[in-house]
């Protein structure tokens, strides 16, 4: 009886790690990039690294680490992306939820998850071979890549996570808001526009920032697709360089535990910790939300 | 009234466009794809190696080293993975530290996969010295898939009524007999579903790859967890941006393309078959 009983708190004990496993990830993520990050600012002042336009961690005499370029660069496809996909995608899920009849909803939410699963590197293929030379067409360019690209792509990468979470926000409006509405005499339509779209807003702004977080961390696509010149954008033909395209290019080819090495930790850093905060901005309109229903 | 009917009418077929929109979307990527890509796929090119400078052959040592990752991303994700959901959903009380866990997995799970690759590279490739090799990518990918797998596995297990616990404790057995024997069994269709869902995304995925330990080429086919691999994902980005000779290997870089979607598809499909079956089950 002892025995069974040392087993089962054994058993307990396992699982419990592994439980808290998700946190030690996360905190291990976090001082991992912070210990490499941080060392950047023996070389380079923090001011220098924020707001000066030029990374050129090469140049032989005076290497200059700023981040403001990719910054700028980074949030012109966000903003890019979301003007495209938000519209889109919370059409498409008002659209699956409200209009829909079952038969067609049955259909359209495994072809949303398929259109989830295809990989980036896919997406930012295409890109090249067929969203650039469309670009280059239709604006008279040289090539389609740059920043216009870098957004259709980010919104077709970001586009099933909008949909799918305003979805379920839009389906966990409680029915007796919408009969109330008809029985007022409301048709579907105002109905839709006055009552379910306000109840479900909370859960609509948390579904943006989660495809707002995706557009912000999506890495195969621009790196592929934007052109990847270091320079201060000036507009959205221009070829830009995110935060995350930089990471992949130059991490191969830096030497251990240079400057260099370190301040790709800390472009990660500053990358880790804007996702995270999109994440909570949504975790806390989603609790909000949570609150007003109970 | 004739104007209100009107706006109905306007704004559902707005509606119904951006859904055929995003239909659109994915038949222009999955059309386009097939039928440029079909053209490549011969027995040959999923059979042999490449060969003339990669210009010509197959990609077999891809489909392999794919295939390789993706079983160590398995074997380190689903066993933690599970576990974790499985503490969560029978074990953990309400309270401030459950809280904490469920917020980071929802917060891991937005990390972007290019941060879990300088993970990767700082605490696998050097820290615990595997190199750039199969298992640091695998383990990468693994952390990467673990807040999926958990979510997808919690949700598996909340499913199953709480009767089958209470009547299997009723009989004497204990907490982890009960689970093993009575809970278990029905959540793992949903376990499965969501875990194939999960890894078929990390076997797409390139950016946590990039530095742990995928290279464009390697004579024969890693023999052991230590060596490099080559990867679909990564050939195709190399073919497509990188290769000397852009325009002759296009056919080759869509052909990989095509055999990557599908084998992607084939397990999205398994999964969507999975959960279909477990709907119909429990319906009876």
């Amino acid at each position: 009886m002892k025995l069974k009983r040392f087993k089962e708190k054994t058993i307990h004990f396992l699982f419990f790690l592994a439980g808290i496993s998700a946190i030690i990830i996360l905190l291990g993520i976090f001082s991992m990039l912070l210990f490499n990050g941080i060392k950047t600012f023996k070389d380079v002042s923090i001011l220098n690294f924020f707001f000066s336009t030029v990374w050129n961690p090469s140049a032989y005499h005076e290497p200059s680490y700023g981040i403001l370029s990719m910054l700028v660069s980074t949030f012109m496809v966000i903003l890019g992306s979301m003007v495209i996909a938000v519209p889109l995608g919370i059409g498409t899920a008002v659209y699956i939820t409200e209009v829909a009849g079952t038969r067609t909803q049955e259909i359209l939410k495994p072809f949303i998850e398929i259109l989830a699963a295809i990989p980036s590197v896919v997406i930012g293929f295409l890109g090249i071979i067929f969203v650039g030379p469309l670009i280059a067409g239709i604006f008279n360019l040289s090539n389609g890549l740059n920043a216009v690209n870098g957004s259709i792509l980010l919104a077709v990468m970001s586009l099933p996570t909008i949909i799918s979470i305003s979805e379920d926000a839009i389906r966990a409006v409680p029915k007796e808001y919408k009969e109330a509405s008809y029985a007022l005499g409301a048709n579907r339509w105002t109905t839709l526009i006055r009552v379910i779209i306000p109840a479900a807003i909370s859960g609509i702004v948390a579904a943006i920032m989660l495809g707002t977080g995706r557009a912000l961390g999506e890495t195969m696509t621009v790196l592929m697709v934007t052109g990847n010149a270091p320079a201060m954008p000036h507009s959205f033909f221009d070829s830009i360089r995110t935060m995350t395209a930089t990471i992949a290019i130059e991490l191969g080819e830096v030497p251990y535990g240079t400057t260099h090495y370190y301040a790709i930790f800390a472009v990660g850093t500053i990358l880790f910790l804007m996702s995270l905060s999109v994440n909570i901005i949504a975790e806390l309109v989603t609790a909000k939300y949570r609150t007003q229903r109970t | 009234m004739k104007l209100k009917r009107f706006e109905e009418i306007i704004g559902f077929t707005i509606l119904g466009f951006s859904a055929i929109i995003v239909i659109l979307i994915l038949g222009t990527i999955i059309v386009n794809i097939i039928s440029y890509g079909s053209n490549a796929i011969s027995w040959e090119f999923i059979s042999d190696f490449p060969k003339d400078g990669m210009t010509k052959g197959g990609i077999l040592p891809t489909i392999m080293g794919t295939i390789f990752v993706t079983i160590i991303t398995t074997l380190f994700s689903i066993p933690i993975g599970v576990s974790a959901a499985i503490y969560l959903s029978e074990y953990a009380k309400e309270g401030m530290l459950t809280r904490i866990i469920r917020a980071a997995i929802r917060n891991l799970a937005g990390v972007p996969s290019i941060v879990y690759g300088l993970f990767g590279v700082a605490i696998f490739v050097q820290g615990l010295g595997f190199g750039s090799s199969v298992l640091s990518s695998g383990l990468t990918l693994g952390l990467l898939t673990l807040p999926w797998i958990i979510a997808t596995s919690e949700e598996a297990l909340k499913t199953v009524p709480h009767s089958y616990r209470e009547g299997s404790l009723a009989l004497g057995a204990t907490k982890w007999q009960s689970i093993r024997s009575n809970v278990l069994p029905y959540a793992l269709p949903g376990i499965l579903t969501g875990s194939i869902l999960g890894l078929s995304r990390a076997a797409g995925e390139t950016a946590p790859i990039l530095f742990t330990g995928v290279v464009f080429f390697v004579p024969g086919l890693p023999d052991s967890v230590f060596d490099q691999f080559m990867a679909m994902p990564y050939h195709l980005y190399i073919l497509s941006t990188q290769h000397h000779a852009i325009e002759q290997v296009r056919s080759l870089a869509y052909g990989t393309a095509l055999v990557l979607i599908t084998l992607i598809l084939i397990m999205n499909f398994t999964a969507i078959f999975i959960r279909f079956k477990l709907r119909k089950k429990f319906q009876m």
